[in-house]
């Protein structure tokens, strides 16, 4: 199977420090792959570098130049001095039918959103308003960069629900930097812990019982993942 | 007394009216982005730099215009740099150098020539404009209009989030540097009309008051154009009227129409709700 994108040996140093440390990492078509770490561990780093914002110092990244990426930012304020309409915000840049629009706007649950101005609308619809922005032009990989951040659990259910639809839906990958992890087990096909190095990764069941995921997460947070896998499988065996 | 007869029959008045428009137009425009970047302070802080390209313009024989452009080009990179490295906060790196850099001016100009008109400079005098001023108006203007159109849609992305904008191919750190260069430009060539202590006043008022007013951002632009536009005809009338410096006169118009613009946005708001 051939990669979406797969980078090779990344190293990113600043001031010295390895902000990233000889990581590889390889996303292939349908797959849904969530980085997990500790804050400052160079989450962004690798998906703007995977993006290619960034040329790494050492390593390559191999991308199709006509792959579509659709891009849902970390902590986005809306501006409140400038006036402007979430359906002026998603057709900014952007060329979009309003068939178009009008399907992505049902998918993600934003039709009456439209029209009003993106500075009034809460955490969670400007979420799902950015989310929308993503999906114009049918990307072939979403890249989300911690996008419940700043949400209420329930906003969090919500989000990733309709994430995990719209993987269902279309046929797309998935790269996501997110600490919700026991949210998106269910659908996340691959875990990569990464503290500036790779520290373990595969499924989530796997990863959880990694010692390095022990060692890097601690006890609890790798029994309450055990927890939560049980409960998982059990529903399916019923 | 008859006052407009005069303003529309003498030159001299007219080439101030009609350097103060173009201003007012480019203004209002431009305005738009200091205030949705943040920009204000930057950008009052590189007008009071100017002054000593006024200084080193004098000194060397050159056109002035030119020598503020190259002597902010020259701070605004050197602010980004100071910036980078992080030694200080970013008010203070400005506060500093606005300062610095407007009293080193005011001492060389002292030095350089006993009679040069100083009030002229920091609040603007229309009635110097002359030929050479309105070309260079017209072309800077027009670059810095036609920069700002063409690349609109990207700036206006890149303002809302520049993470967003880079992954969509917008080269950002190109656009900022492109931006604090229109800026540059824009302090030199409105020093005459409203003086370098005004400059930053002249982008921020129009564009605030018409926040209030506008549903987009390109209709909060076109009408900071248009307040531009009104206040600077009721300054530059009541400058000659009052006998007044064009500068102060031209803001204090502004300041009315901000002002207004409350109650004003409140009846917009009735007549056709969000």
């Amino acid at each position: 199977m051939t990669n979406l994108i797969s980078a090779e040996n990344l190293t990113i140093r600043r001031d010295n420090k390895k902000i990233l440390d000889n990581v590889s990492l390889d996303i292939e078509a349908r797959d849904f792959v969530t980085i997990l770490g500790p804050n400052g561990g160079g989450k962004s780093m690798l998906l703007k570098c995977l993006m290619g914002f960034f040329t790494p110092d050492e390593g390559t990244v191999k991308r199709e130049s006509t792959l579509k990426i659709g891009y849902v930012p970390q902590k986005f304020f809306s501006e409140q001095t400038m006036p402007i309409s979430a359906i002026q915000f998603l057709q900014l840049r952007k060329k979009v039918t309003p068939e178009e629009l009008k399907m992505i706007a049902t998918e993600t649950k934003i039709e009456g959103l439209l029209h009003k101005p993106l500075n009034i609308l809460s955490g969670g619809e400007v979420q799902r308003i950015l989310l929308a922005r993503s999906l114009i032009g049918t990307p072939e990989i979403l890249v989300l960069d911690e996008p419940a951040q700043n949400l209420d659990i329930s906003g969090q259910l919500a989000f990733y629900k309709l994430l995990s639809e719209i993987y269902e839906e279309r046929s797309l990958s998935i790269l996501m930097v997110s600490h919700d992890l026991h949210m998106v087990m269910a659908t996340t096909k691959k875990v990569v812990c990464l503290f500036h190095h790779v520290c373990c990764s595969g499924e989530p069941q796997v990863v959880t019982q990694d010692p390095e995921f022990i060692t890097l997460f601690g006890n609890d947070m790798a029994e309450m993942m055990a927890v939560y896998q049980h409960g998982h499988n059990h529903s399916h065996a019923h | 007394m008859d006052i407009i007869t005069p303003m529309l029959t003498e030159p001299f008045i007219l080439k101030g009216l009609l350097a103060g428009l173009i201003v007012a137009l480019v203004a209002g425009i431009m305005g738009c982005f200091v205030v949705w970047r943040r920009m204000a302070y930057f950008g009052d802080s590189l007008a009071h730099s100017a002054l000593l390209g006024v200084a080193f313009g004098i000194a060397l024989g050159i056109d002035l215009n030119l020598s503020v452009i190259i002597l902010c080009s020259f701070f605004a990179l050197l602010l980004v740099w100071l910036q980078r490295k992080k030694l200080f906060a970013t008010d203070t790196l400005l506060g500093i150098l606005a300062h610095a850099a407007l009293s080193v001016g005011v001492v060389t100009i002292s030095i350089l020539e006993q009679r040069i008109d100083l009030q002229g400079y920091l609040f603007g005098d229309i009635l110097t404009v002359g030929d050479d001023q309105i070309w260079w108006l017209v072309i800077g203007g027009s670059f810095i209009l036609f920069t700002l159109i063409l690349n609109w849609s990207s700036l206006v992305l890149m303002t809302i989030d520049e993470d967003l904008a880079q992954a969509e191919n917008v080269s950002v750190s190109r656009l900022q540097i492109l931006l604090m260069f229109l800026m540059t430009i824009m302090i030199a060539i409105s020093i005459k009309i409203v003086g370098i202590l005004l400059i930053a006043s002249m982008l921020i008022i129009a564009p605030a008051a018409s926040r209030q007013l506008s549903r987009s951002p390109e209709m909060m632009a076109v009408i900071a154009s248009l307040i531009g536009v009104v206040s600077v005809v009721a300054g530059i009338y009541s400058s000659f009227q009052f006998d007044t410096p064009s500068g102060p006169t031209i803001v204090a118009a502004l300041a009315v129409i901000f002002v207004v613009s409350f109650p004003l946005s409140k009846i917009f708001r009735k007549v056709s709700p969000v």
